[in-house]
């Protein structure tokens, strides 16, 4: 019995050593880049089809979102946008004359994936510097580790956190602060619906919470009581009693702060229990997939959104074409719209591949400099002004109110 | 609490607690043959759900939809039973669960990868005008969920009380081997078992997708609850299943009523630790008789 | 006459002490940091698997909620060292305490129940935890989770994520004494019992034994481990939210422990070994990870209904020609399971 137990104990060892040397090979991993709607190259070798082709070592870029898991509908089109710019650059010539390799790895919505994500991309594939990730749980996770590698990290969340706590001088972050959406949003109802009374429904999740939590912070300032709060699971299937204890206290309007498809039942609901009174949303419904759920009930929702919503906002030129070159591309790669989270992702790589070219170099201390000295840089997200202290970059200005009419988005002024 | 809202939070139970209830049919109807609790039946909501969005955006009309969801999934709970579940039934009741927890990740990742990350609707089966219930409303389409689940349970009690199919299914859950002995093909009983069970589960994912939408990850939740239901109503007892079900719902909704939306499945799972404690087969379940 | 007794001590514990050189000496094969972050999470599932496999292979019962101990383990060091700035090897004693503690006031009434209804209730108690964790902001942060954990250091070796060799001995170390603690326990007057409460509860009490008090014995045992993992956890990652301490781990502990084999602490090293390392392997099939891992855990059950430790005896059956026949029948194979278990290292 127990001789049995020692061979079994060798035996199963070996097997994991045998498995772990084969499957893990040292060096290059196999997941680069997967979108699944694309048809391009998802293979990115140091080979492209251009005559005048970049050469050389590949620069390496890891990238950490959440492709499986709850958070998944945000980080599926920032995955997809990640591999569609990859064939771009490289097609242009790549980043320094080198071709520039994205290796994409899921973090399936968990911190802890994240983290043993980022440490491969780290120590394994020795990237020079890390995309990530698409929840602020992942993001405040690894947050610590890269900065003790001294990797700068490009956010695509939105919790204040990541850039208002230590260690903070690796890190920059793409989207606009859940403080900046809310702060819109309420500016909105304060001043062009002219209310006072509001209440607020969010998802539990940290995106939900994180809104909640600054519109509770900002309301008071800008004259706004807010009655009523009540909060729901990402995945309830109806929340007609939240909305009836919201009843009660009397709102004049509603705020609903969370992502697909909570907002969309929260809608359906409010127009089945007769509530009349106006929807604000948050930045979380900027895409086509609410108004495919919600269906009538979404005519008539305003939310914050980037610019990217409502190309004919843009003032800046610049911008405009930048904005205008990423729906184009990502229409033709995907077939869809581009969605703010898919903008978040582009920005955060061309914010990276600009300071790279700016330093003219792929030294992560010369990459920090040149992004802190970034100013002026047009986004989807707005316009990016870094600095040593900033890392976020975009102010309210960079945001506008999206209404929703006739199943279109419209600019709210 | 006024007692429009209080009209309401009963009105809105009822409607989440006919989806738990349908999902506990489901457990009921496989643990009454194997002793198993699938833990992907909420899965086979999901499923029922989606494949129903697929064949409308092919054209089909929604009752042709709903029939050919109905189908399909059933399909998929035999061939489900077929590979996973026969080779095992010999084997340890546990061997099975984790079988049944393997096929509910594989079934999520799958639809995953079919149908995307975003949950995806279907039209109202009959409009979306709401039905006003003296101060509270209610959409068409909860009817639709209240009237399935209402013909399932009088359907099934009928069949194990007064069929003799029934009866032999009932036998095999007390005892397969003497079930065996009298005749009574046990490997056909739980094929049965699982085909009804996936049907019934998919009718009403087909039925909530207008209203609540259906996503890859849509299932674990009303797997849950559905599971909690059973418990709650007693293991084995379809009627049991029904009222733990709708019992559940309105607790859920009263605690959003009364607590607050965050505590809600908190205040419901500790008064459902309550009667468990207090009555530890549940409401209608059987006092387990320990063969010792 | 000594030396017999001594030799018999060496065999027994030969597979353990082969074990624990492995385990230890990885990170001079492995001196990557992915690597070696991989087997410290390994590590503390280990942890958690033992205990649960005390609680459902020896005494019977099932945890469908053991993610919530791990939650107190990690949250409670998590909140003592950055609120009240504790010493973090004094933080995670006390977490173990209030895990001992809740698994007392919790096992007390849980454990009256059998079967699928524990489960449930025990499924209960992890989603009440977790609700918690998400609404009490004031202590948790709620979904924000909490930043800056210390690291555990002793002098001024700091045992980190940045340290990762020195933290790989620390939670090894760890989960080899719980794993050697297991073996022998396995083997005691108190595992003796266990068992025999788990064959046939009716029987042990009629035997004097307090079933009760020993289901609860181990329910504690059992959220002690948890704890311990969770605080190492906190300690590691130096951030954690409630993301991390949801029912599908739960589910995923229960199902490494049955996978490995039931009643057996070596299945639930085996297990556990699976379960934490074959998605890391299966990383490269992205979308797909999940779904390969669901087949493959089906196939696994359907091949091996009483776990990896029947690998032996299928090699056997194999290597004898039997033909057929040889599956263990309906409800024996929950005690076969502890059949196997009868004593010694298994």
């Amino acid at each position: 019995m127990h001789r049995k137990n020692v061979v079994i104990v060798v035996a199963v060892l070996a097997a994991l050593g045998l498995l772990w040397m084969v499957g893990c090979g040292g060096g290059e991993t196999t997941t680069t880049t997967a979108a699944p709607t694309t048809e391009t190259t998802a293979v990115a070798t140091t080979d492209t089809t251009a005559p005048a082709g970049p050469s050389g070592d590949p620069i390496l870029i890891g990238a950490v979102v959440s492709a499986t898991g709850p958070a998944s509908p945000l980080g599926e089109p920032e995955r997809a946008v990640l591999a569609m710019m990859e064939t771009q650059i490289n097609d242009a010539g790549g980043v320094l004359g080198r071709p520039v390799q994205i290796i994409i790895e899921d973090d399936q919505s968990n911190p802890k994936e994240a983290v043993t994500a980022t440490q491969k991309l780290i120590q394994q594939d020795k990237v020079v510097a890390l995309i990530g990730c698409t929840t602020s749980g992942a993001t405040l996770a690894i947050k610590p580790i890269t900065a003790e590698a001294g990797i700068p990290q490009l956010a695509m969340a939105a919790s204040n956190a990541i850039t208002d706590e230590p260690p903070m001088d690796w890190i920059w972050r793409t989207p606009q602060k859940d403080a900046l959406a809310a702060a819109r949003a309420l500016k909105y109802v304060a001043e062009t619906l002219g209310v006072t009374k509001i209440a607020v429904l969010h998802d539990e999740n940290a995106f939900g919470a994180s809104g909640a939590a600054e519109i509770a912070k900002s309301a008071p300032g800008l004259g706004l009581e807010i009655v009523a709060t009540e909060s729901y699971k990402t995945d309830d299937t109806d929340v007609t009693a939240q909305l009836t204890k919201i009843k009660g206290a009397n709102p004049e309007a509603l705020i609903v702060w969370g992502t697909n498809p909570g907002p969309a039942v929260a809608a359906k609901n409010l127009k089945q229990l007769g509530m009349e009174i106006p929807y604000i949303g948050s930045h979380g419904i900027a895409n086509k997939a609410f108004i495919d759920l919600a269906g009538d009930a979404a005519e008539g929702v305003v939310f914050p959104a980037g610019k990217l919503l409502a190309v004919e906002s843009i003032t800046d030129p610049a911008q405009k074409a930048v904005v205008s070159q990423f729906v184009a591309a990502f229409e033709a790669a995907t077939g869809g719209k581009p969605n703010t989270f898919a903008g978040h992702a582009f920005d955060a790589l061309a914010l990276l591949v600009n300071a790279i070219n700016t330093a003219q170099s792929t030294d992560a201390a010369a990459i920090q400099s040149a992004l802190n000295a970034t100013t002026g840089f047009p986004g989807t997200g707005g316009i990016f002004n870094y600095s040593s202290t900033d890392h976020d970059g975009l102010s309210v200005d960079d945001m506008i109110m999206i209404k929703i009419e006739g199943g279109a988005w419209v600019w709210a002024k | 609490m006024s007692f429009d809202q209080f009209l309401q939070y009963i009105v809105s139970g009822i409607t989440n607690g006919s989806i738990y209830a349908l999902t506990a049919l489901g457990f009921t109807l496989i643990y009454n043959a194997t002793d198993i609790i699938n833990f992907a039946q909420g899965e086979f909501v999901m499923l029922g759900g989606l494949t129903a969005v697929s064949l409308h955006r092919l054209g089909l009309p929604l009752p042709v939809a709903f029939c050919g969801a109905v189908l399909i999934v059933m399909l998929v709970g035999i061939i489900f039973e077929l590979l996973a579940i026969r080779p095992l039934l010999k084997a340890s009741v546990l061997a099975q669960i984790i079988v049944t927890i393997g096929a509910s990740l594989a079934f999520r990742t799958f639809a995953m990868i079919f149908w995307g990350r975003d949950s995806l609707p279907l039209p109202a089966f009959s409009g979306e005008t709401p039905i006003k219930i003296f101060g509270a409303r209610m959409t068409p389409q909860s009817l639709w969920v209240m009237g399935l689940t209402l013909v399932i349970v009088v359907a099934l009690q009928l069949f194990y009380r007064r069929t003799l199919a029934g009866k032999a299914v009932r036998a095999c859950s007390v005892n397969p081997e003497a079930a065996r002995l009298m005749g009574i093909s046990y490997s056909r009983v739980v094929l049965i078992s699982f085909a009804v069970s996936a049907a019934i589960s998919a009718a009403g994912g087909v039925l909530i997708t207008p209203s609540s939408f259906m996503g890859y990850g849509s299932g674990a939740m009303i797997g849950l609850k559905g599971f909690a239901a059973a418990i709650l109503g007693g293991l084995g007892s379809p009627i049991g299943a029904v009222l733990g079900g709708l019992a559940l719902g309105v607790l859920e909704s009263l605690a959003v009523g009364v607590v607050s939306a965050g505590y809600k499945d908190a205040v419901a799972f500790l008064i459902l630790l309550a009667v468990l404690f207090v009555r530890p087969q549940g409401l209608m379940g059987q006092r387990p008789v320990e063969k010792v | 006459m000594n030396g017999g007794r001594l030799l018999t001590f060496a065999r027994r514990h030969s597979a353990f002490a082969m074990f624990a050189v492995v385990a230890l000496g990885a990170p001079i094969f492995l001196n990557n940091a992915y690597y070696l972050s991989v087997l410290a999470f390994t590590a503390t599932r280990l942890m958690i698997s033992l205990g649960l496999n005390l609680l459902m292979g020896q005494a019977g019962q099932i945890s469908l909620g053991h993610a919530a101990f791990v939650g107190i383990g990690a949250y409670g060091s998590a909140i003592m060292t950055t609120r009240w700035h504790m010493d973090p090897w004094l933080a995670m004693a006390l977490a173990a305490c209030i895990a001992a503690f809740a698994a007392v006031i919790i096992g007390i009434p849980t454990l009256k129940l059998k079967g699928h209804y524990l489960a449930l209730a025990t499924l209960g108690v992890g989603e009440i935890v977790f609700i918690l964790l998400v609404q009490t902001k004031s202590l948790t942060n709620g979904t924000d989770g909490l930043t800056g954990i210390p690291a555990l250091a002793v002098g001024g070796l700091r045992f980190t994520q940045y340290n990762p060799r020195a933290f790989h001995l620390l939670v090894w170390g760890v989960a080899l004494v719980m794993l050697l603690i297991s073996l022998n326990l396995s083997d005691s007057r108190v595992g003796r019992s266990l068992k025999g409460l788990h064959r046939s509860e009716v029987a042990a009490r009629s035997l004097g034994v307090d079933t009760a008090f020993h289901k609860v014995q181990i329910f504690v045992v059992s959220a002690v481990f948890a704890s311990i993992a969770g605080s190492f956890y906190a300690y590691y990652v130096q951030y954690i939210s409630p993301d991390s301490f949801t029912l599908t781990f739960s589910v995923l502990l229960v199902t490494g422990v049955v996978i490995g084999g039931l009643g057996s602490v070596w299945g639930a090293v085996w297990g556990t070994l699976l379960v934490a390392l074959l998605p890391e392997y299966l990383r490269q099939y992205d979308d797909y990870t999940n779904l390969v891992f669901g087949i493959l855990v089906i196939v696994i059950m359907i091949f091996l209904p009483t776990g990896m430790i029947g690998v032996p005896a299928l090699l056997g059956k194999w290597r004898r020609g039997i033909s057929g026949g040889g599956r263990p029948s309906s409800g024996a194979a929950m005690t076969e399971g502890t059949g196997t278990a009868d004593g010694g290292t298994v």
